[in-house]
């Protein structure tokens, strides 16, 4: 089941992709694309863009060249009301879960609706409560942001990001900082989520093996370039030395563990030649 | 770079960091004022704004108001009884609270109470992903959680101004009349013959309209622009309530000029 980048039933696709912030390259012409209907997954170290490049797909930055493709249309060349309206489409679950603190998770998830509908409140209720019960909190619609942990708190985010039935989720690092529990609970919910009810997912992380276990292709990005691609298998199977050293953790590698110095007897000696 | 020019260049980049911060102030600011429409079709979220920004002011407004004016009682009677002038104590207390006291400490104590509140309520949920949040829901932030703000503080300043004012006049009334023994008949004809509706109770309404932009304008604006970490808004709520300190005294000048300056 290899997809192949130039699939046209890509839901996204990124061409000669290039963005620079305060003068430094983050993405140096990258093309990527999203199939429908799957899961994908954009790994890559820390800082090398991979929230950016979310943020480039929602329209909430501008790339310097090259173009992102929603569903057919170029994200950047729409007015700001088709780019509401397409965001209306896209959901996005961000690091933090982003939830409204000084509303309740109730009304954290009925937010999108009072905004964008005017659905009667039972309507609204009967939506809120299916939305919670499918991420396991129908019971915890009364507590306020801060009471829940950081977990629930992305669950209730998950949540508020379907309530609109989008067409996408995209997910920046769902897993960083979970315990193992709901680790399990959230790479549960966003491969049933996306097969039941026919989403399109992209999950950003850096957490290997989760990210691995649920996605259907695997982007690989480091220093501005997509490094590597494939399915999980075809990834972890890759004999390059800096994918291989990624998909394992090994501390030193192609990248070193330590940060560029000179030479260490000299450094230590250093001080007496003062 | 040429040593000499150095200060030269250093001071030209910050003129030019100034400039295009004002400049985004200012387009912030129109953002803003496209709010507004929304803002009168939902009263509710203008109510809980008003309740925040200006109904938890009032307790500090009305401390602060009444000392002030009793402290104006005191030194307005030493003043004034070295020239057999204490009647006027009234003119002079409520002069100096509409005209110039109560718009401008109100704004100063509005700019600490409520406006480093909004600077860092925003600046908060700028550094926790509130607001991104909100524009990926397809919700404009500034629409939906900064023109409400906006509007609430405009609002709210000239009410804070006029209890200032109010509660001043009753605590230089109760130093003036209640313990040093100022003519209670004199104290209150006199203020009410001398205080002009037009020159002073008009201006001092501008005033503190003007202020209220001022203060709430830069209160939300640095909570929107500030850099979107725990450091960053601590400072940006720090610059929130010295800028508009220094703003309101700067145009309480101009605008007194402008207004009483004529004759
Ligand atoms: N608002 C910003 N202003 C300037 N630089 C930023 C900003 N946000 C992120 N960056 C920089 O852009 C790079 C990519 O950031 P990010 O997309 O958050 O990385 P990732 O999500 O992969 O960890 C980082 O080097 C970061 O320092
Ligand atoms: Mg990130």
């Amino acid at each position: 089941m290899t997809f192949q980048p130039s699939d046209t039933t890509a839901l996204v696709s990124i061409r000669g992709l290039s963005f620079s912030r305060n003068g430094r390259m983050i993405f140096d012409k990258i093309d990527l694309d999203i199939p429908r209907g799957k899961i994908t997954a954009i790994m890559g170290p820390s800082g090398t863009g991979k929230t950016t490049l979310l943020k480039l797909i929602g329209g909430q930055l501008r790339p310097d060249s090259g173009s992102v493709r929603v569903d057919g249309t170029d994200v950047h060349r729409l007015g700001l009301d088709d780019l509401y309206a397409l965001r209306k489409r896209m959901g996005m679950l961000f690091q933090s879960g982003a939830l409204l603190t000084d509303l309740s998770v109730y009304e954290n998830v009925a937010f999108p609706l009072r905004e964008h509908t005017r659905l009667p409140e039972s309507m609204i209720r009967s939506l809120v409560l299916m939305k919670l019960e499918a991420v396991g909190l129908r019971g915890a619609r009364d507590l306020m942001p801060a009471q829940l942990s950081g977990g629930m708190a992305r669950r209730v985010a998950l949540a508020r990001a379907i309530v609109l039935d989008p067409m996408m989720i995209m997910y920046d690092e769902p897993f960083t900082g979970q315990d193992p529990i709901s680790m399990g609970v959230l790479v549960q919910l966003i491969h049933d989520l996306n097969h039941g009810l026919g989403l399109t997912s992209v999950v950003v992380s850096h957490d290997v093996h989760e990210t691995a276990s649920i996605a259907d292709y695997v982007y690989l990005i480091s220093g501005g370039k997509v490094v590597g691609q494939g399915t999980p298998d075809e990834v972890a199977r890759s004999d390059s030395p800096w994918i291989r050293q990624f998909m394992e953790g090994l501390p030193d590698g192609p990248v070193h563990f330590h940060y560029p110095s000179k030479d260490y007897a000299s450094d230590l000696l250093g001080f007496a030649a003062h | 770079m040429n040593s000499v020019l150095k200060p030269f260049q250093i001071l030209g980049e910050s003129a030019l960091v100034s400039l295009r911060k004002l400049g985004r102030a200012n387009l912030f600011m129109l953002h803003v004022a496209t709010g507004f429409p929304g803002i009168l079709a939902r009263p509710r979220l203008l109510a809980a704004q008003m309740y925040s920004v200006g109904v938890l002011s009032v307790l500090l407004i009305l401390i602060s108001g009444l000392f002030v004016g009793m402290v104006l009682g005191l030194q307005g009677y030493y003043v004034l009884t070295d020239f057999g002038a204490e009647e006027s104590l009234g003119v002079m207390v409520a002069a100096s609270l509409v005209r110039e006291l109560g718009p401008v400490v109100t704004a100063l104590l509005f700019a600490g109470r409520a406006g480093s509140a909004l600077t860092a309520e925003i600046g908060l949920m700028k550094a926790t992903e509130q607001l991104s949040g909100m524009e990926m829901m397809a919700v404009d932030p500034v629409k939906r959680i900064i023109a409400p703000r906006f509007f609430a503080g405009l609002v709210s300043m000239p009410l804070l101004a006029a209890v200032f004012s109010l509660v001043g006049v009753l605590g230089g009334y109760f130093v003036g009349v209640g313990l040093l023994g100022v003519d209670e008949g004199a104290f209150r004809s006199q203020m009410q013959a001398k205080i002009d509706f037009d020159e002073d109770i008009v201006n001092g309404v501008i005033k503190s309209l003007v202020f209220g932009a001022i203060v709430t304008w830069i209160a939300v604006f640095e909570g929107y622009d500030s850099v979107p970490t725990s450091e960053g808004v601590s400072r940006a709520t720090t610059r929130s309530v010295v800028y508009a300190a220094f703003a309101v005294l700067g145009w309480d000048f101009v605008l007194t000029a402008l207004m009483f300056g004529k004759d």
